[in-house]
């Protein structure tokens, strides 16, 4: 298991706050994310728990996207992966920002 | 807005998730997670083997409402270790069903797809379950009842086996199973001529909904469909079973005879012509509606 954490530069508005929203299942291949509002100005904290150690930079990467994407300002994003490939950690991740923010009327 | 021409297919209880099930099968948007996600209770032997772990621990503890009575419910994660039970998995039923206890709602809905014990938390896992077992009784016995569906990808094994049947009732798909050790388990120490776990055809014809409800053992027989399972839990629970000693010797006398007039059958298809079951090869293709009444005259019924 390895544990990472990245802080993600997000300009805009913070998203509104709202009840934590869960997507997705730890399974092999898959994974879950958790997210929920936290105080951060201008960033989007994201921790990941890994069954696939010394991918760190892919994360990186796919967060990096996944950030350009989304406002995400203000939301606390935490992973238990289970060997997801990346394609499968972005669509989660879209996925898990869409719900959250959907519960805003 | 849909393609034109494109039927959307029936919202599928067995490929919905654990959160899925819950919210199709209770009243609209009445779901309140207990113990949710965001509380990250996890299970520490997971973490201890260096294991993924999930914030819910595989499974959603909650109360909701059913035809807007008040209603308990717990629904197993089955793609998170099989729905496997561990320590905080187990504890989390547990306290839904001594809260039961307590609050004395309509009825738990228990939505069961587990193989069992989860085997990474060993003793912990098998002192769960019998927790749960324990729970179970201790809330009919308080006039609760309990009703168990199974229609999930990993239907109900093991332990988890063990306590659908301590419900009051249980609600099966066609693509539910039941059983004490599942096919894998029986190929791995009997052999694979005592049954052969990679034929389909044969594990469900053995543990699948249709058997079990023609032997009495799943008290409604529904098609995969959320609401579905939502008409059969309000259903069964509006007819709860008495938990005596009259109803139990009932029982274990119903279970000797049938022993001793379909024990030596080798297989479901076997059971189902001895039983007196109308073109029994035909039955695995029938839709649920077809087949309850194609069995109606010759279902084993529980008292």
């Amino acid at each position: 298991m390895e544990r990472l954490a990245f802080e993600l530069e997000s300009p805009g508005r913070p998203a509104p706050r709202a009840p934590p929203v869960v997507v997705g299942v730890v399974a092999s291949g898959t994974l879950e994310v958790l997210v929920e509002p936290a105080d951060l100005p201008g960033r989007c904290r994201v921790e990941i728990s890994t069954s696939a150690n010394g991918f760190g930079e892919i994360w990186e990467a796919v967060l990096r996207d996944f950030a350009a994407r989304n406002a995400v300002a203000g939301l606390a994003l935490s992973v238990n992966d289970a060997g997801a490939t990346p394609a499968v950690v972005s669509l989660r991740l879209d996925q898990a920002v869409e719900e959250y923010l959907g519960q805003v009327p | 807005m849909t393609a034109l021409g494109h039927r959307p297919p029936p919202a599928s209880y067995r490929e919905a998730t654990a959160r899925r099930r819950l919210a199709g099968v209770l009243d609209r948007g009445s779901f309140r997670e207990l113990l949710g996600p965001a509380e990250r209770v996890t299970s520490p032997h997971l973490a201890a083997l260096g294991l993924p772990v999930a914030f819910d621990d595989g499974v959603v503890v909650g109360a909701g409402l059913l035809g807007g009575a008040p209603v308990l419910a717990g629904s197993q994660e089955g793609g998170f270790m099989g729905g496997a039970v561990g320590e905080v998995h187990g504890a989390k039923l547990v306290g839904l069903l001594r809260r039961a206890e307590r609050e004395r709602p309509a009825g738990v809905l228990l939505l069961l797809d587990s193989g069992g014990v989860r085997l990474q938390e060993a003793n912990a896992g098998l002192v769960a379950v019998s927790e749960i077992m324990r729970a179970v009784l201790s809330a009919r016995a308080g006039g609760t009842p309990v009703v168990a569906l199974v229609g999930g990808g990993w239907g109900c094994f093991g332990g988890m086996g063990i306590v659908a049947r301590c419900c009051d009732a249980i609600a099966m798909s066609e693509e539910g199973r039941l059983g004490l050790s599942g096919p894998d388990v029986i190929e791995a120490t009997k052999g694979v001529e005592e049954l052969d776990a990679a034929d389909r055809g044969l594990v469900w014809r053995t543990y699948g909904g249709k058997h079990r409800y023609l032997l009495g053992e799943a008290d409604l027989i529904v098609d995969d469909d959320l609401t579905a399972f939502r008409a059969a839990a309000q259903e069964l629970l509006a007819r709860p079973r008495p938990l005596d000693l009259a109803t139990l010797e009932q029982e274990h006398d119903r279970l000797a005879r049938r022993l001793a007039e379909l024990g030596s059958c080798a297989d479901a298809a076997e059971l189902w012509r001895a039983a007196g079951a109308p073109d029994p090869d035909r039955l695995p293709l029938l839709e649920a509606d077809e087949f309850r009444s194609a069995v109606a005259g010759v279902r084993r019924g529980e008292p």
